[in-house]
């Protein structure tokens, strides 16, 4: 017997092997379920809790898509109109109501001086418009004329499917002589084909020349091929009865910057239109991308605007959150003093907690996300917008939603286990 | 820490023929400075394995607050604690939670069940955080719900049952897991006088016939009189103890 010899000792006298570390594994299972029986147990607060985060996911989310949505069709509209195209009118400022007297149309010589002495001009086109029956057999359809010149197909870009545009001469001379858009063939034509083919437009006999590619609709749901183009000169002698011209294009040569341009052909026709240093531009030179700009620009400052109050919205969700758990934190405090004097570490009590405030929060996201893709496809036709999903906002207010109910669901909880066991369980 | 790493042989010799707790000059201060109150001003008591002590004395004489030190609740302010041979009074949160899930069970005065949660559930959490399989937990609850005689009552809430019986359902939970102590403080302190000796009568079973080492607070003499031991308490300090006592052993 040496002295590394122990007495007879009892067996159950183990020496006490707890400060050991506990399972991961383990914990997380046994967290799992234990935060599934407690969400099972109150479904009445945990519906309560996540009815904030539903609420403020939904509202963002459609808000968002549907903001979108708007801003999209109202740039298509306008883009609709051409790229790096000015427009000239006269009148005062855009939208500004017409007191005194109408100011002067535009003469052909402003056109040409434009084109000759604006640099970066690609094309300057007159435009003289009308509308009126056309005639051919026993087929008549209403149709939009627009007398105009050659370069009308540069700067849109427009050019005859089939045919030709008017030759300079047939311009010059007003010849009537006309380019067709593809839904005035399908409507008086029908199957026949129609270049050489004379048809008459109120009085007037024309003779088709060209017909030109299909675009479909414009951006404010026009025909856009619902068209007969001739040279302005013709229109103006038979139809609008003067050499006045409403309307100016410009198209602005690729890589230039349209706004030295726009303010070249302010200083021009100020010159020309005579007007003293004081007065007002009683004209109006529209870029086309400016429209667009400023109305994107309305829409995106309505849509974070009504974003703003949606995610007020979820903060108050999230504070409902709060609200509720700190109702419920006596109850959970005694709760938690319970399963620490049972023997549950701190990590588990706040595990179990994390787990159960990530589980509900993720489900009341969840739940907002499907309601806010039904609201969106309810409302969007009514709105007239296109559905644009969009995964970064919905990523987003998942995320925010999520976090929201991890913060206000476990900062109590994580409150609570650091009392003593002792403590929790007195706590009224 | 320090006793459980200095390597097990030697606690085990040196625990060899010694009480299952030994405490040595325990004392206990509530707060700082000028509003400090000094709760126990060095206890000294030996448990034996297998013991049943009730612990008595005025209100206010430090039972609670050693009972807590001895179910490792809390933690003294100085002297030594010893469970089984090693000091505990130095162990950390966590190895003090993992102390009570090996070795210790728990009997409130106001029962602390789980609401909305059935007996079954309420007896089975020991066992979840031990991390036993659903299957088994079920059988070891079942087990000490029968013990308890509530086995019919499995799947009632706290709300369905009585206070005798919701203090069973607490009884059968420190129990489940087969601990070396059972701690009660005040366990028939909201039970009228019938149920608190069916109480009694089930803790004497459960020391003598399943080996459980009981300690428990009480206020009553006729409680106390199920006791072995009995421990009294006055003014922070221990003032007598009476030995070999149980008048109604058997009874
Ligand atoms: N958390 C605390 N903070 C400050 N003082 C405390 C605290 N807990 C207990 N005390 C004080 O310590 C003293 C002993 O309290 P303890 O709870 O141990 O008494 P007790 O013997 O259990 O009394 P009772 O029979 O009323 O339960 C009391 O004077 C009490 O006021
Ligand atoms: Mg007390």
């Amino acid at each position: 017997m040496n002295a590394e010899t122990m007495p007879a000792v009892d067996p159950t006298l183990v020496p006490p092997d707890p400060p050991k570390g506990v399972n991961g594994v383990q914990l997380v299972l046994t967290t799992v379920v234990l935060a599934a029986r407690q969400i099972r147990r109150h479904l009445m607060r945990s519906f309560l809790t996540i009815l904030g985060i539903i609420i403020g996911v939904s509202s963002v989310v459609t808000m968002v898509t549907l903001g979108n949505g708007a801003a999209q069709a109202a740039r298509e509209q306008v883009s609709a109109l051409g790229a790096n195209i000015l427009q000239i009118r006269p009148g005062q400022g855009f939208g500004r109501g017409g007191g005194g007297p109408q100011p002067p149309d535009f003469k052909p010589e402003d056109v040409e001086a434009i084109g000759r002495q604006i640099a970066g001009v690609k094309a300057v086109a007159p435009q003289a418009q009308s509308s009126g029956i056309a005639v051919y057999n026993a087929a008549n359809w209403s149709t939009t004329i627009n007398g105009t010149t050659r370069q009308y197909f540069t700067a849109q870009n427009w050019f005859p499917a089939q045919g030709r545009i008017f030759s300079g001469a047939e311009e010059q001379a007003g010849k009537a002589v006309c380019v067709i858009g593809s839904t005035v063939v399908a409507n008086l034509f029908r199957d026949t084909d129609p270049i050489g083919k004379r048809f008459r437009l109120r009085d007037l006999s024309c003779e088709v020349i060209g017909v030109l590619t299909t675009r479909g609709q414009g951006g404010f749901g026009n025909d856009q091929d619902d068209v007969v183009l001739m040279p302005i000169k013709a229109v103006q002698r038979r139809f609008t009865g003067s050499r006045d011209i409403r309307n100016i294009m410009v198209a602005v040569d690729d890589g230039v910057d349209t706004a030295g341009v726009q303010s070249a052909i302010e200083d021009l026709l100020r010159e020309r239109r005579k007007l003293g240093p004081n007065e007002d531009n009683d004209f109006n030179v529209f870029d086309t991308k400016q429209i667009s700009d400023t109305v994107t620009g309305i829409y995106s400052l309505v849509t974070s605007i009504v974003t703003g109050v949606a995610a007020i919205s979820l903060l108050v969700g999230g504070i409902g959150i709060m609200n509720i758990m700190l109702v419920s934190v006596t109850e959970r405090t005694r709760e938690i003093g319970i399963r620490l004097a049972i023997g549950a570490v701190g990590r588990e009590v706040l595990m179990q907690f994390l787990v159960e405030a990530v589980v509900l929060s993720c489900l009341g996201g969840l739940i907002g996300l499907v309601l806010a893709a039904v609201a969106v496809a309810v409302i969007a036709p009514f709105m007239q917008v296109p559905v644009l999903f969009d995964p970064k906002i919905n990523l987003l207010a998942f995320l925010f939603s999520a976090a929201m109910g991890v913060i206000f669901g476990f900062f109590p909880a994580w409150r609570a286990a650091q009392l003593n066991p002792i403590d929790a369980l007195r706590h009224e | 820490m320090a006793a459980a790493g200095s390597g097990g042989r030697a606690a085990i010799v040196a625990s060899a023929g010694q009480p299952l707790i030994r405490l040595r000059g325990i004392t206990k201060r509530y707060g700082e400075g000028a509003a400090a109150f000094q709760a126990l001003k060095g206890v000294d008591l030996d448990i034996q394995r297998g013991d049943f002590v009730a612990v008595m004395g005025p209100s206010g004489s430090g039972k609670s607050t050693t009972m807590n030190i001895l179910g490792c609740l809390d933690v003294p302010s100085g002297g030594e604690f010893l469970f089984r041979g090693h000091h505990v009074e130095t162990l950390d949160r966590d190895q003090r939670a993992l102390l009570r899930r090996r070795y210790l069970g728990f009997v409130f005065q106001g029962f602390n069940l789980l609401s909305r949660t059935t007996a079954l559930e309420n007896v089975e959490l020991p066992l979840l955080y031990r991390g036993e399989p659903a299957k088994r937990r079920r059988e070891l609850a079942m087990g000490a719900l029968d013990k308890v005689g509530l086995k019919e009552w499995w799947d009632h809430t706290p709300a369905e049952l009585s206070g005798g019986q919701q203090q069973r359902v607490a009884i059968a939970r420190a129990i489940v897991t087969h601990p070396d102590v059972l701690l009660a403080d005040e366990p028939t302190g909201n039970l009228d006088s019938e149920r608190s000796v069916e109480i009694m009568e089930l803790l004497t079973d459960l020391n003598g016939n399943s080996g459980i080492t009981v300690l428990m607070v009480t206020h009553e003499p006729d409680m106390a009189a199920f006791a072995r031991t009995v421990v009294h308490f006055k003014d922070g300090l221990i003032e007598r103890i009476d030995h070999g006592m149980r008048a109604k052993a058997g009874a």
